[in-house]
């Protein structure tokens, strides 16, 4: 069975957990007592359907607003694979937790309110899913039952998004458009009635033909340091194995290996997977390795095959997504977190900011806020060892902790 | 020959993706805690989740011993198969165990003991845990709880920073970004740590199947005394629940889906007395594990306002 991880984007209203709960409710997935209390306040608020929003919006605060703030994460299966939702706002305000849903998600799911078309907020849903690299896309024209179920309307629509598509910069993204009605359930799960001009996928199905061997990024095998694992037990006296996460590719017993950053080369001698020894490990397993020689090696330090080295420097340039109320400026220090390793970082230059709504870039800026998106030169004080985000996802990515505050105060896709 | 065993294995830890995936995340959160952290502590319950983590950590840290200890927050209300399965868990295990009791905070005065019908321990406990958390100045408390629990879980990120009042401020959270864990925090701030925030409940019982993990008996179906109210079954506690006298004494055949205070955890009906009859019954159910958690259902918002005040 497959893991999904699906986020979703869409302006206000546009009625994301409705999509998602109609999603829940048509699978079975709604348990009989969460259902009723849907039910039951539905009734209380005297709506004449159910608001499966309910469903997902967690907070006291959200369901005074009905908006959604924060990220909720949300689990259903079927019976070829289980998905989880991260059912991000879309308010402009929170751009910050939709990056943050989006990095952990394979697919994306955009909503647009059929009544609205394309709007600001989709360039920008778009652009985020763009940067972020999401490989798969739906474009869900939802609220069909309100301009009713107008094919010249999906089709407009679709043509406008399309325009949008030829400024993307991340051109192997597939994207699907499909018209549905979450609030009456076109084209979610079931097949709608209503649309028999469309000959497409419902979304489910879309969703549960996708092959992740395909949507996960792949690349060449980097594994950082996460602990090192010493028993000091009469048994296993002499061990010491190196605990990680292999990222891109895999690794197996005999591979030559390079420590980083001392460029120590050794062999990978075992492989470990709690009590069990394995010849082979692949991307995404959180194994044990040991070394044939005596390396000296410690958190932070990555092994990485000899021969497929990345770039190991003490500068980058990356595209950096501001998420603190303390804003960024030129000369301010940050604890640069990469992977697992922390090292110290200067703000030298702002190139330019990026308008994440694809109207251009702007020069001259000092000092980025919270949601502004921009190209940024960071020096170090100890080298990194890092790959493209094009190339690498988990090793070209970084996190900008304000030492002051503690706060994730942005993340950088290194250029 | 064993070449051939080798190449076998390696395709186990590939054919599985859906315990693999979530089994290896969590193993990567629970490292990434023995890292970051100065002096983190698990948090057991007896419950079928801390068992989980409890295997997760052994397989992190695999040779060496879980290097933290683990801390049991006992309300005096709990079913003595789970006590009596926590204490040879430990002596297995050979790691620390903390206890503190909520009866120390009544005792103290620090808390007040509910009265009625509906009077429970479970909101007491948070009182004990933040005490136990400043005595022993634990900066990480790791905790089995999973975003498909309850919507305000759901809103939980990964690594959860609590402020020297416990307080989870929701609407103030860190971004957590690709796999990257931030664990920087002030001193008297701590950080509630929950690997297993992506598994849902049946994926806790597949894997407790899959690995063949041992769990208390309640879990599994046998006769008890019980008693009806609210729709629910009671288990038959004189001294901890509170039973009016027009609530009928009747045996019946029950098991536990969720282990928490006597006073605020119902049974249910069920046949299904081996790890394989439960999956399935879990697979089956069109009730949500927390149905049978009276403490929720206190109003549309109960777990949000337990979590601000510092509850796990």
């Amino acid at each position: 069975m497959q893991v999904l991880k699906i986020a979703t984007a869409g302006s206000v209203d546009d009625g994301k957990s409705t999509l998602i709960g109609r999603l829940l409710y048509d699978t079975k997935s709604l348990t009989d007592d969460k259902l009723e209390a849907i039910e039951r306040t539905s009734k209380q608020k005297g709506y004449d359907y159910l608001d499966f929003s309910l469903a997902t919006d967690g907070l006291v605060a959200e369901r005074e607003q009905g908006i959604t703030i924060d990220v909720a994460h949300i689990y259903f299966s079927t019976a070829s694979k289980s998905y989880i939702i991260a059912d991000t706002p879309g308010h402009v305000e929170y751009t910050r937790n939709m990056v943050t849903g989006a990095s952990t998600s394979q697919a994306a799911i955009i909503l647009i309110d059929a009544r609205k078309g394309v709007i600001e907020q989709t360039n920008r849903h778009f652009f985020i899913n763009n940067l972020l690299r999401i490989k798969d896309v739906v474009v869900a024209i939802n609220k069909m039952d309100l301009v009713d179920f107008s094919e010249e309307v999906y089709n407009d629509i679709k043509a406008d998004f399309e325009r949008l598509m030829e400024k993307r910069d991340y051109q192997d993204q597939k994207i699907t458009f499909i018209p549905v009605s979450a609030l009456k359930g076109d084209n979610v799960v079931n097949r709608s009635e209503n649309t028999p001009w469309y000959s497409g996928q419902t979304l489910l199905e879309h969703l549960e033909e996708l092959n992740l061997l395909d949507i996960y990024n792949t690349g060449t095998p980097r594994f950082p340091v996460q602990y090192v694992i010493r028993p000091k037990t009469d048994e296993f006296h002499d061990f010491r194995g190196f605990a990680g996460k292999i990222y891109g590719g895999e690794l197996s017993v005999g591979d030559e290996v390079a420590v980083l950053p001392s460029m120590t080369r050794s062999k990978i001698k075992n492989i470990y997977f709690y009590d069990q020894e394995y010849q082979t490990a692949p991307r995404r397993s959180s194994v044990t390795i040991t070394l044939e020689d005596e390396v000296n090696v410690s958190r932070g330090d990555m092994l990485v095959k000899v021969g497929d080295l990345p770039t190991i420097d003490k500068q980058l340039t990356a595209i950096v997504s501001w998420m603190d109320s303390t804003s960024l400026t030129t000369g301010s220090k940050y604890m640069v977190q990469h992977g697992v390793n922390k090292v110290l970082a200067k703000v030298d230059a702002i190139e330019h900011k990026i308008h994440p709504d694809y109207s251009g870039i702007e020069e001259n800026v000092n000092a980025l806020q919270m949601n502004d998106i921009a190209k940024v030169r960071l020096r170090l004080n100890k080298p990194i060892f890092y790959d493209r985000f094009k190339e690498h996802r988990t090793n070209g990515s970084f996190i900008m902790i304000d030492g002051r505050t503690n706060n994730t105060a942005g993340v950088g896709f290194i250029e | 020959m064993l070449e051939e065993i080798t190449t076998n294995k390696t395709q186990e830890l590939l054919d599985r993706p859906k315990a693999n995936a979530l089994e290896h995340e969590a193993i990567y959160i629970i490292r990434e805690v023995a890292a970051q952290f100065e002096r983190p502590v698990l948090l057991f319950s007896g419950g079928k989740d801390s068992i989980t983590l409890i295997r997760l950590a052994q397989k992190a840290f695999w040779p060496a011993k879980i290097p933290f200890p683990l801390l049991h927050i006992d309300t005096g209300h709990n079913f003595s198969e789970t006590i009596e399965f926590r204490n040879r868990l430990v002596e297995e295990l050979g790691v620390e165990l903390i206890v503190r009791n909520v009866q120390d905070s009544i005792d103290q005065g620090k808390v007040v003991e509910e009265t009625g019908k509906y009077a429970s321990r479970n909101i007491l406990q948070t009182t004990t845990l933040l005490d136990a958390i400043e005595e022993f100045k634990f900066d990480a408390c790791i905790g089995g709880a999973r975003r498909d629990e309850e919507k305000a879980r759901a809103k939980e990120r990964i690594f959860s920073v609590r402020d020297d009042f416990g307080q989870w401020d929701e609407k103030n959270q860190r971004p957590e970004l690709f796999d990257m864990l931030n664990g920087q925090i002030e001193i008297g701030q701590n950080v509630r740590v929950f690997p297993i925030s992506n598994w849902t409940e049946l994926d806790v019982w597949s894997y407790i199947q899959k690995e063949d993990i041992e769990i208390p008996s309640i879990y599994f179906a046998h006769k008890r005394n019980t008693f009806l109210r609210d729709g629910l079954i009671w288990s038959v506690e004189d001294d901890v629940v509170f039973r009016a006298d027009d609530e009928a004494v009747e045996e019946r055949t029950v098991r536990f889906r969720t282990v928490g205070d006597m006073s605020c955890t119902a049974a249910v009906e069920s046949t299904a007395d081996t790890i394989d009859k439960v999956v399935a019954e879990i697979r089956d159910s069109k009730i949500s594990e927390r149905g049978a958690r009276i403490d929720d259902k206190r109003s549309e918002a109960a777990m949000e306002k337990r979590k601000q005040q510092g509850y796990f």
